[in-house]
């Protein structure tokens, strides 16, 4: 029976033939769910090339281009990840780009004319970058990743030489990076998530989310797979690393944080059209989560936490949950490794200002509780049968919405072609409320791709444009995409920058026949009025966005007015804007744009704000305070009186800075 | 659009290498790297044999959405491991052709890759109709599952494996995104039960 017989009987030979076309057979069931990918948008049908790739943008401009240093192999064409670009981190006129080969820092104080400061060699995984003051980490997590940063590989199964962890290095002489520590782990770090203390200054945490298979014991004592129901086990946790920022060579780990303990409770996400695990039940009523994954107590547990566990598991009995156990599940074919739970997050985004963090855990959302950061407490939790991998978090600044990501395919796959569903390997926005999440649309960039463009949702961050959520977000080969998900029901394309594939072999006249090779943006961010790409074959974009219907030059005004002095996409800063007239003026615009206020009274509100701004002093003051109070009549009887308080506030903000 | 799905399981075959390797140094492939991408193809091979059942046996909406998504990704990453291997210049096993499981260094008669099924299960699963079939199936997948990330860890436990940038990526994919889609089985047979949904 131990052979693969299926080509060799006749009824699997017929099955064989339909292997073919199993797309078709499964179309019906699949146009049923979430729509198809745009066939007419210019950003199909685009030219190939690697530095010559047709181009098709709207309401954005490339500003500047680099192609990658050369250590990485410049354009030296197709070499799968070897020296592939990966994320970004910012702190003043610097930007971070990691490299599974290393990192570069450019240098963009002019960003029509980016330079590159330096391009460190070292072999390291994917690279995920965060920058604290002069301390730079770097996630490192294959197994060949070596202390040294060689790129020998390392052979051994136990190595004293391996190195999967987080790297430190002090950067304050740009030109000489120099190691400071190199924090190992067990699963090493896929990313990780700075996270500064509240109160001490001086320290700030890192959470790791490692996805290698644990190393042995022998190698780092303390890593153990099995039982999994330790409390020992690498699986089923992450690491809080403590950094003293005056002693990084102090760093080490002070937490495991198992944040999926008891996984399990029956969960409705609200069934979006198209989610099907979200169906069926009785009364119509959705079980998203159903008797998942509860692990029984480690034997060192005291006998407090026996008691809360009985509670808990005697509590969700009674409601009706199977409690299924770990090692049950583990028993199985597999030799006890087919465990289906989340064993780590991917990506953790925390949002320090709000105590809250998003853990994109593989096969759930998590909402984390951070605001004593050392221990991370789950306080919800989502699932959608549309998301294959759970892989990145974004907070609206309010802290109202949560944006979670699916990469589908992990990134290296085509996965926006006009057979791929918009609703998978999409984002999905959930709106927050008291600790809850409730799912309303997905967003996926939504013009068709080729066969050839490894496309699916990655990283991005928000546009601080006041009074609305706006995210800028990297789709590998599917381009830069900036939207608007201020209605989480109803998200909106803004802009969008998008070159033809990176054919395989650019040498060759046939060059686009077959294979993908990985490239495309790994992210779009915006920092300190410009959006930055970091493009994984390619190298290195700045982008402006142009007014639009949907996006007015004072609303890219007021967010031009946000400055950080550094920034890390998933350490989410809260947004505050200085008083400005862009700022004012953004609500002054959303008002027209969506009917909030009377026409006759914005375009009233808009000579008082232009004349005020004629004045200086006292005159603004009192021009400005008068306007205000008008303002708070407004509000009473407008359709988005919301909006026109807003309005109020931010010309209220105004007055006072003029006295 | 299905002739580009089957044209691409084909074309890639036997491509032959058409570079040399970088110039910088970098980890190269190990024998247990060719083995666990050989015969990770033949894995997926045959779910891609289970998935295409389910148009013909009465499965539910939900099962076929999944056999959709279970088709699109594994053809995908069939075609991926094809082309990684002829970069390298190892053969790539070809699901179509008919030679396929006749073919030297194919796992056949000693070492079928871990959770596939065996030839009675294969047969019990196209027996199975409507209901029945989606219960089969889901258990069957689960086990399929397990059973790649065991080859995962396998791959790992060998010295000197996995270490190139491309396999390490593709290994770990294969563990996380598997393990997700075991969850969501197991929450798709636990409904179907009927007894457990509240």
């Amino acid at each position: 029976m131990s052979q693969i017989v299926y080509v060799r009987r006749p009824f699997v030979r017929r099955i064989i033939s339909l292997v073919g076309v199993t797309s078709l057979a499964l179309a019906p069931a699949m146009h049923a769910q979430g729509g198809t990918a745009s066939i007419t948008d210019p950003r199909v049908g685009l030219h190939p090339g690697l530095t010559d790739a047709g181009v098709a943008a709207k309401n954005m401009e490339l500003v500047s281009h680099r192609p990658k240093p050369d250590i990485f192999d410049g354009l030296g064409g197709p070499r799968g990840l070897t020296f592939a670009n990966s994320d970004l981190a910012f702190r003043g006129n610097y930007v971070f780009q990691g490299n599974f080969s290393g990192f570069s820092i450019w240098d963009v104080a002019n960003p029509g004319r980016p330079v590159l400061r330096k391009a460190l060699l070292c072999a390291t995984g994917q690279g995920d970058p965060s920058i604290y003051g002069n301390l730079l980490f770097i996630s490192s997590e294959g197994t060949g990743d070596r202390l040294d940063c060689g790129t020998q590989g390392v052979q051994d199964r136990v190595s004293k030489d391996r190195m999967i962890g987080v790297r430190i290095f002090d950067i304050s002489d740009m030109d000489h990076p120099r190691q400071v520590a190199d924090v190992q782990t067990c699963r090493g770090s896929h990313t990780h998530t700075l996270v500064p203390d509240p109160t001490d200054k001086g320290i700030v945490y890192v959470y790791v989310s490692g996805s290698a298979q644990p190393r042995s014991p022998d190698e780092m004592p303390g890593c153990v797979n099995y039982p999994i129901d330790s409390l020992n086990s690498a699986l089923f946790r992450i690491e809080v690393i403590r950094v003293p920022l005056a002693h990084p060579e102090q760093a080490r780990i002070v937490n495991g944080a198992r944040i999926f303990d008891a996984l399990t409770a029956a969960k409705s996400h609200g069934n979006p059209p198209g989610d099907t695990l979200g169906r069926g039940g009785r009364g119509g009523r959705g079980n998203a989560f159903i008797g998942a994954f509860v692990e029984p107590l480690a034997p060192t547990a005291t006998a407090v936490d026996s008691a809360r566990f009985k509670a808990t598991t005697d509590s969700l009995r009674a409601a009706g949950v199977p409690i299924v156990f770990r090692a049950t599940l583990a028993a199985g074919r597999g030799g006890g490794r087919g465990n289906g739970g989340p064993s780590q997050c991917h990506d953790i985004t925390v949002y320090p200002a709000i105590g809250l963090a998003g853990g994109a855990c593989g096969g759930y959302g998590l909402l984390l509780d951070i605001h004593d950061p050392v221990n991370p407490k789950r306080i919800d939790f989502v699932g959608d049968s549309n998301f294959a991998f759970w892989h990145s978090a974004t907070f609206s600044n309010d802290g109202s919405k949560l944006l979670f990501t699916d990469e589908w395919g992990g990134g290296t796959a085509a996965r926006c072609r006009v057979i791929d569903p918009l609703n998978w390997g999409a984002d999905a926005i959930f709106s927050l409320k008291d600790g809850k999440l409730t799912q309303g649309a997905y967003f996926k960039m939504p013009a068709a791709q080729t066969e050839q463009e490894n496309c699916v949702a990655h990283n991005g961050s928000l546009i601080p444009v006041p009074g609305r959520d706006i995210m800028v977000q990297g789709w590998y080969q599917g381009g830069i995409d900036v939207f608007d998900f201020t209605d989480p029901t109803h998200p909106r394309e803004i802009a969008y920058f998008d070159r033809g594939p990176i054919p395989n072999h650019p040498e060759r006249a046939d060059s686009s026949a077959t294979g993908i090779v990985t490239g495309g943006y790994w992210c779009g961010y915006w920092y300190n009025g410009h959006i930055y790409a970091s493009e994984i074959a390619r190298g290195f974009d700045i982008f402006d966005l142009t007014p639009s219907e949907w996006l007015s030059q004072n609303e890219i005004d007021a967010a031009k007015l946000v400055h950080w002095n550094q920034f890390n996409p998933q350490s989410q800063p809260r947004i505050v804007w200085p008083a400005a007239f862009p700022v004012a003026r953004s609500y002054l615009d959303q008002l027209v744009r969506g009917d909030g206020l009377a026409a006759a009274r914005t375009s009233e509100i808009a000579k008082e704000l232009n004349s005020a701004e004629k004045t200086t002093g006292a005159a603004r003051a009192s021009a400005l305070t008068r306007l205000a109070v008008q303002l708070d009549g407004d509000a009473k009887n407008a359709a988005d009186g919301a909006r026109v308080w807003a309005l109020a506030a931010a010309v209220r903000d105004l007055a006072k800075a003029a006295r | 659009m299905v002739a580009t799905v089957a044209v691409a399981v084909c074309a890639t075959t036997f491509r032959p290498l058409m570079r040399e390797a970088g110039a910088q140094s970098a980890p190269s492939s190990s024998a247990a790297d060719v083995h666990f991408m050989q015969g990770m193809i033949a894995h997926h091979a045959q779910a891609l044999v289970m998935a295409a059942m389910a148009p013909t046996h009465g499965a539910s909406a939900k099962v076929l959405l999944l056999c959709k998504k279970i088709a699109i990704s594994q053809h995908d990453e069939i075609v991926m491991m094809q082309n990684w291997l002829t970069e390298r210049n190892q053969r790539a096993p070809d699901p179509k052709d008919p030679h396929f499981n006749e073919m030297p260094g194919m796992p056949g008669m000693q070492d079928m890759m871990p959770g596939m099924l065996s030839a009675e299960q294969l047969e019990q699963l196209d027996q199975a109709k409507d209901t029945a079939f989606d219960r089969l199936f889901l258990t069957f997948m689960i086990q399929h599952h397990q059973g790649a990330l065991t080859m995962v860890a396998d791959l790992f436990a060998s010295p000197g494996a996995g270490q190139g940038a491309d396999i390490f990526r593709y290994a770990t994919d294969v563990d996380a995104d598997q393990r997700a889609e075991i969850g969501r089985m197991q929450l798709m047979l636990n409904s179907s039960s009927g007894s457990q949904s509240r």
